[in-house]
């Protein structure tokens, strides 16, 4: 089958490359682009491990083509530390919190938290809760890592993070 | 996983879709959002030939008001129904429901015209745009036809498109001001297909039904109108012995397969139970 080619920017780079059509996306940043950080878990548009921001969306990178990523801007989780090479607020929640055992589940949580506190600054608990409803982490049971973006939403809203009382 | 060899396109206009689709034949297949299509290529379980995809394309995107109706784009993702006021006014049903669908990620891709034109059974918008008397607008080679959603659905996976038809927008009625309206769901888990599910819109007068209208989610192989049981609340109070005989109306026309969501006795239980709160829900915000 022909390649196309394609150009897109990812963390703030034009990238390039040349993909057959069936090429998944996260197959593109994973293989092409040797960007690892992007994980593929169940493969079945289930899990959340490969999700990125494309456009302003949080997209589950192994339900999408690269030939239909041309010309977009997408975020992965190596785009996420602050520009002087600090953790950003998420990281440092997700450290903080310990809102990782395993960290397999952790760059898609990362990724979907970012897009989640980009569309609100402050959401409740019940809103984090069905806001990473399509990301599954089987070490922490949520609870940690529900913490962690509270923790990363008072430090970008720039007020105390205090856990709540359980 | 990976899907098998296609070659891709990307048309920019409905026409060029449509000529794409006729002259690739069967091969061919338009893609939507993807989400449903794309699972089902990597299993190996759909190998078209051909994919257009259908983002290229400007004017099948968007939500206008067109006289009574609400007319929306077939690639308006369902992201986009829950971001718009004119759905949260006009429909607060449909933005109900959509938060229904999958995830969130899937949200962001997965269209309402992909969600409508499949014909899995197991999908949240059918039945929601039979109750709501929707209408589809379907554009082939021949030009644009318009048939009722109650008149789409044939079997699972079975639909009124023609080969080479693209449906292209959603035209529905915008209910009555005041109307009460419920979208029930039992599903296992966020992200699952529904147990069973029902969707109601009504108004009341009075205190009494005036008009209603159900439908009811992957408890057949197509979604399902239950007239009998809509018909059964009207000029009633929605008392205990009213929303029995609905219940049991809507049940005798549920015929879902036993899955790993339970056995056909348990199913059409629960779509009665889910019947029987989308009423009384509905009855309690109408006005």
């Amino acid at each position: 089958m022909a390649k196309t080619h394609v150009t897109m920017k990812v963390n703030g780079a034009e990238v390039e490359g040349l993909v057959e059509p069936r090429t998944l996306l996260v197959h593109f940043i994973r293989e092409n682009l040797q960007m690892t950080g992007t994980h593929i878990g169940c493969e079945t548009t289930h899990c959340g491990a490969c999700t990125v921001d494309i456009d302003g969306m949080s997209v589950k990178s192994c339900t999408m083509f690269a030939v239909q990523a041309e010309g977009s801007d997408i975020t992965t989780v190596e785009g996420m530390a602050n520009a002087d090479g600090t953790l950003s607020a998420l990281q440092e929640g997700f450290r903080m919190m310990h809102g990782l055992q395993c960290g397999f589940c952790t760059p898609g949580m990362i990724m979907r938290a970012h897009r989640l506190l980009k569309e609100n600054a402050s959401p409740s608990e019940q809103e984090i809760r069905m806001g990473i409803s399509g990301n599954i982490c089987r070490c922490t049971g949520y609870q940690n890592i529900v913490k962690a973006i509270q923790y990363a939403a008072a430090k970008i809203n720039g007020v105390e993070f205090r856990e709540a009382a359980e | 996983m990976i899907p098998g060899s296609f070659s891709y396109h990307r048309p920019a206009s409905v026409a060029d879709a449509v000529k794409l689709l006729s002259d690739l034949g069967e091969d061919a297949r338009p893609l939507a959002g993807g989400h449903s299509l794309v699972p089902m290529m990597k299993l190996r379980l759909a190998t078209p030939g051909h994919l257009i995809d259908l983002h290229g394309i400007a004017a099948l995107k968007g939500i206008s008001r067109s006289g009574n109706n609400l007319v929306i784009g077939a690639m308006t993702t369902q992201h986009e129904l829950l971001a718009s006021d004119d759905v949260a006014k006009a429909m607060p049903i449909l933005h109900e429901a959509a938060l229904q669908i999958a995830d969130p990620q899937v949200r962001y891709r997965g269209t309402i015209g992909g969600n409508v034109a499949n014909g899995d059974p197991g999908n949240d918008m059918p039945a929601l745009m039979m109750t709501l008397g929707a209408t589809y607008r379907l554009e082939g080679a021949g030009g644009a036809r318009d048939v009722a959603a109650a008149d789409f659905y044939q079997g699972a996976y079975f639909t009124a498109l023609e080969p080479g038809e693209i449906l292209t927008s959603l035209s529905i009625p915008v209910p009555a001001a005041g109307h009460g309206y419920a979208y029930e769901k039992l599903k296992r888990k966020v992200g699952d297909y529904a147990t069973a599910a029902a969707a109601v819109v009504l108004t009341m007068s009075g205190g009494k039904v005036v008009t209603c209208s159900i439908g009811l989610t992957n408890v057949h192989e197509t979604p399902l109108l239950a007239a009998d049981a809509a018909k059964a609340v009207i000029g009633t109070s929605l008392d205990a012995a009213t929303l029995k005989k609905a219940a049991a109306a809507a049940e005798a026309i549920m015929a879902p397969a036993a899955d790993a969501r339970g056995p056909v006795e348990y199913r059409k239980h629960v779509g009665g139970i889910m019947v029987t709160r989308a009423l009384q829900r509905a009855a309690s915000v109408a006005k």
